[in-house]
């Protein structure tokens, strides 16, 4: 290769130097895998770009202001059915209590693994409870939930019968089980920002004479905040987007129906339905068949998912930028 | 498109930095070390420094035996640290250096399998029997990769402290630190980090040999500083360095502690055979 040695300075990153790779000159394999990579990635772009952009124009058309703020009621007719407050209502208490029970206990498993994980079998186990319960498909989850919450011992999370039998169906119970579907996710991007900590910044807490409970929580836990935001929004996003424990565990009613009398307590404790419930029973095979609402209902997930995502990233990772150490 | 392969052009015309002549930490290159006996050229590579005052003994390291499961790295070595002045190992890798140092503060303890044999004391008390945590306390380590954590300049000396510092220090200056704070200034701030709980023993894991020669000298100079205040113990790779900042030096090899002297001894006189192939090896 000749290449002018005025050809180097500021402008040369620009100029091609020399004797380009020519894709023509790779092995078919190669230039086949090239091509499929381009179309996978321009594909999930066109994807997702049609279901956002049908979600949009579908739904925004049929977006009224009343929807937000009227809850449904059981009439066949559409312009007559009310709006989705419940579900919305229903989607947020059951994302907060999900995402409040999740957080914390998937840290807490990943810190164990990643930190402590001794006795080396105890730890193999729980990884592989992890892996189950991520594999578990959501309606085992809610048929294995209503079994237990739906025991007399747990009668006061929900309501319970005048012959003494318990439903076992309420925000809490729901809530529970949906959080099954988070910590996994919560606890796996934890671990894999654990891992990414080199050990001598873990030593350089220990020969400050620090405790390992106090460079996990002061040192290693800060520095993974990315990693569970991530987790969390990931988390969340299941647990938005799921029906079986809420049709199973939450009572899928129309409004959400308070038990009891204390304010808060009694929601949690009552029945609700969320917005991936209110979308299947509104879309043509569901009871409600309502389409319109049920586009409006779609649209509206939609957009609670990417804001909440959004605001996870926002309020964990604003001071992520690349740590000292991984530069 | 596939990314622009970089070229190296062999023929081009060299940058050249003209270097300042008024810096003061000139840069001990081989030649300064190279003339064997050349005290003038030495002195002068030497920073600006006066013979410690008093050394008083903080450490003694008596018969240390250590192990990885079932390989001795470290066989009996038996070595004073003293305040008022800087130790230095020095060795070829897996000479047993970083270990013999990490044994000090018992940091070896973490490591799964390892073992050891021997008495350390610190000021007479075996450290056996001390609180690991008061331990590492006395005795600080600062490592290889400058690794501050991931909070402002002010937590982290808090941290070191054990102070918890408020909120509002935690959330207002915690954009001081990265990425303004480049390499140099983070191993200071990492050492200031060791040094915050003021420490009677100061170990330095090569602890410029991620930065570049203008923060190595500035590291060098404050070593240099610090050892009336703390015993310094540091492992180097970089026989210029070793020379540079300390009073005695250790130098092993697989293991075992061949020769132990003052600076110029161990440099220009040394006994033992090993020790001179080794200076003979590395200074070409």
């Amino acid at each position: 290769m000749a290449a002018q040695p005025e050809a180097l300075g500021p402008s040369a990153p620009t100029r091609s130097l020399g004797g380009q790779e020519s894709i023509s000159s790779w092995p078919l394999v190669d230039r086949l895998g090239y091509v499929l990579c381009w179309a996978a990635g321009i594909g999930l772009c066109l994807v997702t770009g049609a279901i956002v952009l049908y979600m949009l124009f579908k739904g925004a058309s049929y977006l009224r202001p009343y929807l937000f703020v009227e809850s449904p009621t059981g009439v066949p007719n559409q312009s007559k059915a009310g709006g989705f407050l419940d579900p919305i209502v229903g989607t947020l208490i059951i994302t907060a209590i999900g995402v409040a029970v999740a957080a914390p206990a998937g840290v807490a498993i990943a810190a164990w693994l990643s930190e402590y994980g001794r006795p080396a079998w105890l730890a193999r186990a729980v990884e592989s409870g992890v892996e189950m319960i991520a594999g578990t498909p959501s309606i085992v989850l809610a048929i294995f939930g209503l079994l237990i919450f739906s025991q007399v011992f747990f009668g006061f999370l929900s309501q319970t019968s005048a012959e003494g039998h318990v439903y076992g169906k309420s925000f809490i119970a729901a809530g529970f089980m949906m959080s099954l579907l988070a910590i996994p996710l919560i606890a796996a991007s934890t671990r894999e920002g654990l891992a990414q900590i080199p050990s001598h910044v873990r030593e350089a807490s220990y020969a400050l004479g620090k405790t390992k409970a106090t460079t996990l929580r002061r040192v290693l836990l800060p520095s993974v905040r990315p990693n569970i935001a991530s987790g969390v929004a990931l988390g969340m996003g299941r647990i938005i987007g799921d029906t079986a424990i809420v049709v199973i565990l939450l009572g899928a009613t129309l409004r959400t129906e308070g038990v009891g009398n204390v304010p808060v307590l009694s929601t949690l404790r009552g029945t609700g339905s969320t917005l991936t419930n209110y979308v299947y029973s509104n879309s043509p095979t569901g009871e409600g068949n309502a389409p319109e609402k049920a586009y409006a209902a779609a649209f509206v997930l939609l957009v609670l998912v990417l804001v909440l995502n959004l605001v996870v990233t926002r309020l964990t990772s604003a001071r992520s930028g690349a740590q000292a150490w991984t530069r | 498109m596939p990314p622009p392969v970089r070229r190296i052009v062999v023929d081009r015309e060299p940058t050249v930095i003209q270097p300042r002549t008024d810096r003061a930490p000139a840069p001990a290159g081989n030649g300064a070390l190279g003339h064997r006996g050349a005290g003038a050229t030495r002195a002068a590579a030497r920073p600006t420094r006066t013979a410690a005052t008093r050394a008083t003994e903080r450490m003694r390291i008596e018969s240390v035996w250590l192990a990885y499961g079932d390989r001795w790295v470290v066989r009996d070595v038996s070595l004073p640290v003293r305040q008022g002045e800087v130790l230095a190992l020095i060795g070829a890798s897996g000479s047993g250096k970083t270990t013999l140092l990490r044994a000090l503060n018992r940091l070896t303890e973490i490591t799964a399998g390892a073992s050891r044999a021997g008495r350390v004391t610190l000021d007479g008390e075996d450290i056996e029997s001390m609180e690991v945590t008061d331990l590492r306390r006395r005795v600080s380590m600062v490592f290889q990769q400058p690794n501050p954590f991931p909070m402002s300049i002010y937590q982290n000396i808090a941290y070191a402290l054990g102070e918890e510092g408020s909120v509002r220090s935690r959330r207002g200056r915690r954009q001081d630190l990265r990425p303004q704070v480049i390499g140099g200034q983070q191993q200071r701030l990492c050492i200031a980090r060791a040094l915050a709980a003021g420490p009677d023993v100061l170990l330095l894991d090569e602890p410029c040999s991620a930065l570049d020669p203008i923060s190595t000298a500035t590291i060098e100079q404050l070593i240099v500083g610090l050892r009336e205040t703390v015993a310094v113990v540091i492992v180097t790779h970089n026989l210029q360095q070793a020379f540079r900042v300390a009073d005695h030096v250790a130098f092993m090899h697989l293991g075992e502690l061949v020769e132990y002297g003052t600076s110029e001894q161990v440099f220009d006189r040394p006994t033992q055979q090993r020790t001179r192939e080794y200076m003979g090896g590395a200074f070409g």
